[in-house]
Formats: structure tokens, sequence, C-alpha cells
């Protein structure tokens, strides 16, 4: 029936639904009980009736067919939503890295809060920590997820307008999260500061990634399911029982953004570091494993060092992650039995994560040479070094004993950090330095020299940083616990925040040094996307010098 | 089981066969589990199942195993908390009977009063009045020996920690500056009175300044608490105002400020927080930042 052109049920439905829910949102604006959520509601509003109206423009501007799933026999993948996410991936990341080095600089200088409530401390805290783990990681998931998903299954993306769906309703919750923190709007809980609507908000547009990963995965063309995708999977499914099992709330009006979470007390505690442990397993563990397991072979051009390997060190992994989280609340008001699974769980977890690492690393055996001429596979193998670093950290600070002396310290920050910046950062990186050139059909990035000075101005800021770290925090942890002859403790708290000092300032230039290398990849990437094919082919892009 | 074509494909670089599978061009070796792998793998997961034996861990009906050497953290902190208090008990006892006069005649206890004091001081005060007493902007200097509230003496400092100044304490120390700008001077008398202070510490006056209106509404309005020769009063807190010690500064605006709105700084009352020992050799430490004058 060419010629026949009429719209999907996805295109009306999606429609209809957009329309309504701009209603909805219109009166809610009307009725909010304070500016700051009239301000979120508003958001919605006018994102519903955007929907509407890109729905339909797209619609009088597609052909009457939707496009093939095959071209040739080859699939017709599609890279649009891919593309989209890896930009938006890069601009979170800038604004999280760089949020990240004002509050580094606050710590040492308070008066940069400039006593305004939406430049404090407390508010953009949480800016920082969603923008680089959801806004930044989670669009590196997203693009990475969709590009793998596709390739290795050798299947076009399923849906139609659902992957749009998927990368820009996760962008506009981030709009949502980020604009709530400088306005105050938060529940209290440590990475998952976002109100009830933002979460329902979220929640739907998850489910919806699942379904499109899913149902890309069952019209796969391959008979098996490559390991990226059971990381992936994994990844999703889990972040959405997580999500939906820390974010239980009601909310005290539809025209509220407050709400209270159903947990209590030390059930609430237990939730939230189940939450949140897990965040840290399968958003920033598994999600990132499935991007190294497909980046690192491929651009090493070598085979995966052990199937087996990673068979039993995914299930490992999978089953003892989810148990981990109490090593976040050792000798606090939770049950001793329960610190006791946190801490030993965390230990057997070690050989787990690092199957991982050995994966990695030994996918490079017969090609450790192309180290010294690819600095995009540098940062790959060097983010799963930082990842067996971390993974092996993490299960120290989990056993008790260390855990008196760490918890509450600056160590936690610098572990968080060395796996933030080390692993998560680095694996992305290169992830993102890989695919620019494979989405916008460049024969090679603009300048290797480039990612060469990127790598090491950021390994110098990450290695500036944790060391930092580390003497702050073991020396805050000493300080805490010195008592004198008499039995009276030898420091006051402001005495151990005065010692701490010149460790701040030396994290914020850690982390500056780690923004700039960020800057410079930006700009190289910019480089590769406008200049045209035959250029960086023929190389034409003259020496350049950094940060210019 | 199929057995695809290249199912022995072997990679040349390991020599280790792949598994056959192929994804976007990713192959997988079939590289049995690194030795050393497994085995710290189950040595962690023994030594798991080992302290799951000794220290609580399965959670029951209503209980949970408490492991075989029946370990607590409650009684773990419980009993580290009773072996600092029973090492400091006999100190504390002497300091909770002897008198000022003995404590400073009795070097042992003079010293554990001052590093009980000085611990406490840094917990307690060092927010407000800094890590070594030297105080900020409202909060006063108690390294020198200018004191608002008595003459800092022992049982003086005591009285302020124990109920504090404005506090909710019956028995606070109570004394305040009033807000003059609230119709009881016009805001020319206000600056007039300004100045005439600052004369009085010796500061630049501006030419202009008319200290003889000054001097008149300060003997009329504030020499009541300040005292007529501008001296202030210790059962007051009214400081005094020629010793060129300022609490909220010595500037013009910041002294119209406080004549226009008053002032009245809190200090919590600390009795209500500390016990009497503590409360004891903090004044013994504050006493030797300043000094009685």
């Amino acid at each position: 029936m060419p010629g026949q052109k009429s719209m999907t049920l996805g295109e009306m439905g999606l429609a209809v639904i957009a329309a309504l829910s701009a209603v909805l949102w219109i009166i809610i604006t009307a009725h909010a009980w304070t500016p700051e959520y009239a301000f979120h509601a508003g958001l919605f509003a006018i994102a519903s009736v955007a929907s509407v109206f890109l729905i339909v423009n797209r619609y009088q501007a597609r052909p009457a067919q939707l496009p093939p799933q095959e071209i040739n026999g080859k699939p017709n993948y599609n890279f649009e939503p891919v593309k989209f996410s890896t930009i938006a991936a890069m601009f979170w990341g800038i604004a999280g890295f760089l949020v990240g080095l004002i509050i580094a600089l606050q710590l040492a200088y308070p008066e940069l809060n400039l006593g305004l409530p939406w430049t404090s401390f407390g508010r953009l805290r949480p800016l920082h920590t969603s923008a680089v783990i959801f806004a930044f990681g989670g669009n590196v998931l997203l693009a990475c997820s969709f590009y793998v998903v596709q390739r290795t299954c050798h299947a076009r993306l399923a849906g139609d307008l659902a992957p749009w769906f998927v990368v820009l309703g996760y962008n506009f919750f981030i709009v949502i999260a980020g604009t709530g923190y400088l306005l105050g709007i938060t529940q209290g809980k440590e990475y998952a500061e976002p109100e009830w609507y933002s979460d329902l908000w979220l929640t739907i547009v998850w489910v919806t990634y699942f379904i499109v990963f899913l149902a890309t995965v069952i019209k796969r063309k391959e008979p098996h399911i490559y390991v990226a995708n059971w990381f992936f999977l994994a990844f999703i499914l889990t972040i959405a029982v997580l999500h939906l099992g820390n974010n239980t709330t009601i909310p005290v009006s539809i025209f509220s953004s407050k709400s209270y979470i159903v947990w209590s007390g030390v059930q609430d505690a237990m939730i939230q570091w189940w939450y949140g442990h897990n965040a840290v397993g399968f958003f920033l563990t598994a999600g990132f494993l499935a991007i190294m397991y497909y980046f690192i072979p491929k651009r090493a051009e070598r085979p995966v060092y052990s199937y087996r390997l990673s068979i039993i060190h995914f299930w490992a992994l999978i089953f003892m992650y989810i148990w981990a989280g109490p090593h976040h609340l050792h000798y606090t008001a939770l049950p001793d039995w329960a610190q006791t699974l946190g801490m030993t769980f965390s230990i057997m977890l070690w050989m787990p994560s690092w199957g991982g690492m050995i994966n990695g690393l030994m996918t490079l055996s017969g090609a450790w040479d192309k180290l010294r001429t690819d600095p995009v596979l540098r940062m790959l193998v060097v983010s799963v070094a930082f990842y067996g670093m971390s993974t092996f950290e993490g299960p120290l600070m989990s056993v008790k004993a260390v855990n008196s002396l760490s918890h509450y310290t600056d160590w936690t920050v610098g572990h968080v950090h060395s796996g933030a910046l080390g692993w998560v950062g680095y694996v992305s990186f290169g992830a993102i330095y890989c695919l620019v050139p494979w989405l916008w059909n460049k024969p090679k990035l603009y300048s290797l020299k480039l990612v060469n000075w990127h790598f090491w101005i950021s390994t110098l800021g990450i290695v500036c940083y944790i060391s930092a770290m580390w003497v702050a925090g073991i020396m805050q942890g000493l300080m805490w616990r010195a008592y004198t002859a008499l039995g009276f403790l030898e420091y006051s708290f402001l005495e151990t925040v005065e010692a701490l000092h010149p460790f701040y300032i030396i994290r914020a230039f850690g982390g500056g040094l780690f923004l700039a290398g960020a800057l410079i990849m930006v700009w190289n990437l910019y480089k590769t996307i406008v200049t045209p094919a035959e250029e960086i082919e023929a190389g034409v892009n003259p020496a350049l010098v950094p940060a210019e | 089981m199929s057995v695809t074509s290249h199912e022995h494909e072997v990679d040349a670089a390991t020599g280790t066969a792949t598994t056959g599978h192929e994804w976007d061009g990713i192959r997988e070796l079939n590289t049995p589990l690194p030795k050393w792998w497994l085995y710290i793998f189950y040595a962690t997961i023994v030594w798991a199942l080992g302290y799951w034996v000794v220290y609580p861990a399965i959670p029951l009906a209503s209980s949970f195993t408490k492991g075989v050497i029946n370990y607590s953290s409650r009684a773990e902190v419980t009993a580290e908390v009773a072996q600092l208090t029973s090492a400091r008990a006999p100190m504390v006892a002497q300091l909770a009977k002897a008198s000022f006069d003995e404590i400073q005649k009795d070097t042992k206890l003079l010293t554990f009063a001052r590093a009980q004091g000085k611990a406490a001081f840094g917990d307690n005060c060092a927010p407000c009045h800094g890590a070594g007493g030297g105080g900020s902007k409202a909060f006063p200097n108690l390294a020198d020996d200018d004191w608002l509230w008595g003459t800092g003496t022992l049982d003086d400092i005591q009285t302020t920690l124990t109920h504090g100044i404005r506090s909710t304490d019956p028995q606070t120390r109570q004394g305040n500056m009033p807000a003059f700008g609230d119709g009881v001077l016009k805001p020319a008398e206000i600056s007039a009175v300004a100045d005439y202070v600052r004369s009085l510490s010796v500061l630049d006056v501006d030419k202009t300044a008319d200290l003889k209106l000054g001097q008149k509404v300060f003997a009329e309005n504030c020499a009541a608490c300040h005292g007529e020769d501008a001296r202030g009063n210790h059962d007051l807190g009214s400081p005094n105002l020629t010793d060129q010690i300022w609490l909220y500064g010595s500037d013009k605006a910041t002294i119209v400020e406080g004549i226009t709105k008053g002032r009245g700084g809190m200090m919590p009352n600390w009795g209500e927080r500390l016990d009497a020992g503590t409360i004891k050799a903090l004044a013994v430490y504050v006493r030797t930042l300043g000094g009685a004058r």
C-alpha cells in the first residue's frame, strides 16, 4: 500500500497522551502551592506541548513508510538517538565536572558559597553528584547501550518513537532534577534527591528504556546474546527495582512537590544504602562493564580473554552486589547481623569484580604494543586498572576495623573518585572517543595527540585528587580517635577541619586538571564532527598545542 | 549440540581456542578461569562462612544468630566508654568535690581540669569563640582580660557558663541594649552619640560632629547602664566604651546600627547540656586563656 500515509498507533497514542499531560500540568501549574513547584509543573506543561508539536511535525516530514529494518540485507541501524545522548553526555559531563570543581573550592574557601541559597554547598553538591552520575554517566550508558545492542544483535533498535522518548525523556528528567536542587526541592535521600513527580517520570522513561532494549535483544539476528548485553540488561532491570524501592513515597498533594517516604528510621537507612550501594554496583559498575566488554575488544581488535570468566564473574557480581549495602551503615543502629552480611558479601565481591578487570586487561594479550600508539585504548585500559584498584579498596574499606577509621572521612570521597574519575570517567571517555568517528562517519578522530594530552592531564588530576583525599581522610580519622593520656579527645573537630585545608586545595587542583582534560576532549570531538572526512583522513590538522 | 564451522578455531596470538561465537567482529577465547582468581574467590567464601559462625549473621523470625563469641557492637562500645569513664573516674570525683581554690593549689588536679576543659571547649565553645577563644564579631574574645559579665573570676565564669546569657534559664544573665531607633532617639541624635562614643575611645570623628549633643544624649540615655564615665557595668553586661575593645566593631556605621536596632547576643545555658564537673573544668580552662582583672 505505497503512498498510503497514516499515523502509527505509537505516534497517535503518544501525541494524545502528551496533549492530556499538557492539560494536567497546566492545571497543576495554576494551583501549585509553591513557586518552585509551579516552575517545574510549567516545564512539564511546556515539554508536553512541545512533544505534541514534535510528533506531528515529525509525522508530516517523514515518508509514508517507516524506516526499514534492513537495507540490502544489512541492518538499518538507528544511530540518531545515540548521537543525541553522546552530545548530551559531554554537555552534562562538563557541567558536572565544573560544579564539582566549584564545590571543591567551596570546601577550601567557604566564602565561595556567596551566601545565596542556590549557590550554597548543600544545593550544589547533589547537583554535582547527579550531573556526573546520572546526567553524564546516564547519557553515556544510553548512547553506548543503544549502539552496542544494535551492533551485537545485528538488528535495528526496536521502536520508532520509543528510543527518542527514552533519550529526550531521560534528559528532561535531568533538567527537572538539576533545577530542583538549585531551587531547594529535595526528598533528602542521597543520590535519590528528586521528588515524587520526577521519580514517577523517570519510572515511565526507564520502563520504556527496558522495553526498547529487551525488544532489540529479542529480535536479534545473532544466535547468542553478547556479554555486554547481559550487563546492560542487569543494569537496566536492577536500577528500575532500586529506584522503585527507594522512592516509595506518598505525596502531600498533587499540587505540592513535597512527599513523605514510607520507610522510616533504620529501615529507611537500610533501603537507602541498599539503593545507594547498588546504584554504584549496577549503574556505575555493571553498566560500564558492559561498555568495557564492547569497546576494549573492538578497539584492541582482540578476542575477549575468557568467555568462562565472563559468565562466572557476571553471575557472582549480580548475586553478591545486592547484599553489600549495609557496609555503609557500620557501627550504627543497623543490627549487627546486617552489618556482618554487608561486610562479608563485600569481601566475597572482590574476586567477582576483579573478574571483569582480568577480562578487560587480558583481552590486550597479543596487542599490548597498541598502548604505546593508541591513547584511546590506553584510556580504556587505565580505566580497568582504576576499576581493579577501587574494587580492592572497596572491600578493604567495608571491613569493620578499617571502616571505623575510614567512615565519614575524606577517604570515602577519595575512594569514590578513584572509581568515578578513573574507572567511569575514563571508560566513558574511551568509549566516546571510539563512538564519535563511528557515528559521524569519520575515518578517525581529529587528533590523537589531543587525546594524549587529555589522558596525561586528567591522569595527573586524578592522582592529585585521590592521594590528597587518602592523606586527608586517614589523617582526619586518626585525629578524631586520638586521646590524650588523661583520657580526653586530643583534637577538637575544628582543628581537624583546619588540618584538611591544604589537601582540599590539592583536591580542587586535581579536579581542575580533570575538567581541563575534558574540555580538550570536547574540542577534539567538535573538530572531529565538523571536519570533513577527507581532511581528517589526510591528516591536515596542524600540530596542536593543548588548551589554546 | 550443533557444531559450527569455527568451533575449533584457535587464536594465533594466545594459542587458545575461541568459543566459535562472533558479534560485530568480537570473538571470545575459551580461556579457563585463572586458578589464583578461583582460589582467592573460594577463600573469601570460606572466610565469610566462618565469619557467620563467629559473629551475628543470620536473621531469624524474631531474633538472629548471635555467633559463637556472642559479639555485639553495642556491648563493645559500652565497654569502651566504661573503660574510659573508669580511667577518668578518680580525677573526675576529685574535681567534683574540689573548690576552685583547691583546684588551683593542686597541680595534678589543675592539669586535669585544663585538659578536660580544653576538650570541652573545642567541641562546645570554639564554634563561636574560635579555637583559641579569640572570638569574632558578636562573640567576645575570651583570651583577653576584658570581661563583659563579672570580673573574670572562676565563679563568674562558672555562673555565665551554667546559666548562659539572655538564655532560657531563669537565672540567666540578663541585660539588653535597647533599640533607640524605635522612636526614642532621632537619627541626628544617634549619629551624634555615636560620634561621642567614638571620641571616648580616642577615635577620629568628623569635624562637623556635634559632640556636645552627643554628650547630652549619652548622659540622658546611655549612662544609666554604661556609667557616667562610660566604663560599663559588669552586672548588666554593658561594655566599657573607653577601652578600644569592640564586640561588634568600632566603625561609625556599626555603632549607629547597634544604637538604632539594639544588641543582645545570646549564649546558651550550658548547665542544661554539660555536667557540673565539665563546666568547672571549662571555667578553669577559659580562665587560663584570659585572666582576672
